[in-house]
């Protein structure tokens, strides 16, 4: 498919290597990978497979070793608030209530206090939490913090939100309501999600495409268009037939590592 | 009513049928705060009057050696009604001392804590010289500063520096690192952190230096009033000592131990009051 659009986010031939006490450990190889707009991305693989190294590259937060990451053409050098990132121990300010959690990126950027109340206000709204704005962190449980990591981003104008196993820390029901809850807000958003996880159901239910990636080094394995007509149920026999495929792909890998 | 009281229900936990059963059990919790006490008295009361020793008096001379001692009218001595006067001595020297101490330690905790070439120049100098006790800078003091108020203030400085350096820089250098990437990927970098990232993230560890700070300046007050000043609650216990006066002695130690008692609550009010975010703050 020929997209004459240029890609919000592409990475191009990237390679990542960390030293590790004195030793050079290899996270990433030859990853290529390119993600247009308003696009829902879910990266899976087991650990070690560099998926969240590759997250970490579109961040900014890790320089790849070689190659290049690029948003909009222009190679990414450091953190911006255009690219999200919401990680899985939340890193919520824990000094800060939930409404000046949310209204942090737009007061560092210096948006005038007036707007950014109004920001904080209808984000606070789109998750939910009106009611605890007033809450610190410690006083909320595990979903309602991701949902305040989740609007703190959207506040801040973020055009990519980069998840990293966003939902891993949280019990199964709180998870599921999640998904559905980000769903919602990525259709009428038109955000792009880069969203990593370890759980096939899970990228699965999300993904326009789902990123394959396996250890040892880190490669990209598959990247695997999803066209299960949404909302998907994973009872139905047509997600558990992909399911099935999608396994097999990760499973056969660990076979041939442990072999 | 405020957020602290509220569970993440949004129900306020504190109704007032539970009013009356927080009153209970707090009068509970003070009930056995006093058990030691107690029975600290009452040894030292069968001790006394039993002569096991002669040179300590028995509570009941103590008790009314020290209405003397802050009212006057019973002895009419030399340190009759005088108990206010040593007591703003030594508060003086004890919050100078600490504030002192604090507007150097602060500052040094955070370049140390932040730059590493700070570090590098300052931390082993002040590792070298932290395990020098209070009493062995006495002399040195003295020399350097005179006999008198300045060097009680020096000393009680020096007491009250290390722990709020110390914890400075420890709860500038434990700071989250996950912290730093959520501040930078919304748009906080660079020096913008230090204020908006780095000190509050600090503050509990700052606060506990500060709180143990306040404790030492009350606890070297004594070392510092043996330079030879007129006034001050350590000198009336040196004076006690010389005069061979224990009743003297002993209500020098209780006012001690309860103006330090009371700084104390009230800092830690005051921190439970700033730090009401932070879940493991609470004294």
């Amino acid at each position: 498919m020929a997209e004459p659009s240029l890609p919000i986010i592409e990475i191009r031939n990237v390679s990542k290597t960390f030293q590790l006490q004195g030793q050079e450990v290899q996270a990433l190889k030859g990853a290529n990978l390119a993600i247009r707009k308003g696009e829902f991305i879910t990266l899976i693989g087991a650990s070690g497979c560099g998926k969240s190294t590759l997250l970490r590259i579109m961040a900014g937060f890790e320089q790849p070793t070689s190659g290049e990451a690029l948003m909009w053409g222009k190679p990414i050098t450091e953190p911006d608030p255009q690219r999200g990132m919401v990680f899985q121990d939340y890193a919520l300010f824990p000094w800060l209530s939930v409404r000046d959690n949310i209204a942090f990126g737009p007061t560092s950027r210096g948006v005038p206090r007036v707007q950014a109340r109004e920001i904080v206000e209808r984000f606070i709204d789109m998750v939910g939490l009106s009611r605890f704005a007033d809450a610190y962190p410690h006083q909320l449980s595990g979903g309602m913090r991701q949902r305040v990591a989740i609007a703190r981003v959207l506040a801040n104008d973020a055009e990519v939100v980069l998840m990293d196993e966003p939902f891993g820390a949280l019990d199964a029901m709180t998870r599921e309501r999640l998904q559905e809850e980000l769903l919602d807000i990525w259709r009428s958003t038109k955000l792009t999600v880069v969203f990593v996880t370890h759980a096939i159901e899970e990228a699965i239910f999300l993904a326009d495409r789902v990123v394959v990636m396996t250890p040892g080094p880190g490669r990209i394995e598959s990247d695997n268009p999803m066209t299960l007509r949404r909302p998907r149920d994973i009872a139905s026999p047509e997600f558990n037939d992909i399911r099935r495929f999608m396994s097999g792909k990760l499973h056969s890998h660990h076979g041939i590592k442990a072999a | 009513m405020t957020m602290a009281q509220t569970t993440a229900t949004g129900v306020p936990v504190a109704t007032p049928a539970a009013g009356g059963f927080q009153l209970a059990s707090r009068l509970r919790s003070l009930g056995l705060a006093l058990v030691v006490p107690a029975l600290l008295l009452i040894f030292w009361h069968v001790a006394t009057t039993n002569r096991w020793t002669r040179l300590i008096p028995t509570p009941f001379e103590t008790s009314a050696y020290m209405v003397d001692f802050v009212w006057g009218g019973i002895y009419d001595d030399a340190f009759s009604g005088t108990a206010h006067i040593h007591l703003l001595a030594s508060m003086t020297r004890v919050y100078g001392g600490f504030a002192l101490a604090a507007l150097f330690a602060l500052p040094i905790g955070l370049l140390i804590g932040r730059i590493p070439l700070a570090r590098q120049l300052l931390d082993p100098f002040f590792q070298l010289m932290r395990p020098i006790p209070v009493t062995a800078w006495l002399p040195l003091s003295m020399i350097l500063f005179g006999l008198g108020a300045r060097s009680a203030f020096a000393l009680v400085f020096l007491g009250a520096f290390y722990p709020i350096l110390l914890n400075t820089v420890f709860g500038v250098k434990n700071v989250d690192g996950k912290l730093f990437e959520a501040a930078s990927m919304l748009g906080c970098k660079g020096n913008a952190q230090f204020f908006r990232v780095v000190l509050p993230a600090a503050l509990p560890s700052i606060f506990t230096g500060l709180r143990l700070g306040l404790g030492l300046a009350w606890f070297v007050i004594v070392v510092g009033e043996m330079t030879g000043v007129p006034q001050g609650l350590g000198a009336v216990i040196m004076d006690g000592r010389t005069l061979s006066r224990t009743e003297l002695v002993i209500c020098g130690m209780i006012i001690i131990g309860i103006a330090g008692f009371i700084s104390d609550r009230i800092v830690v009010a005051i921190g439970n009051r700033m730090l009401r975010w932070s879940p493991n703050h609470h004294g």
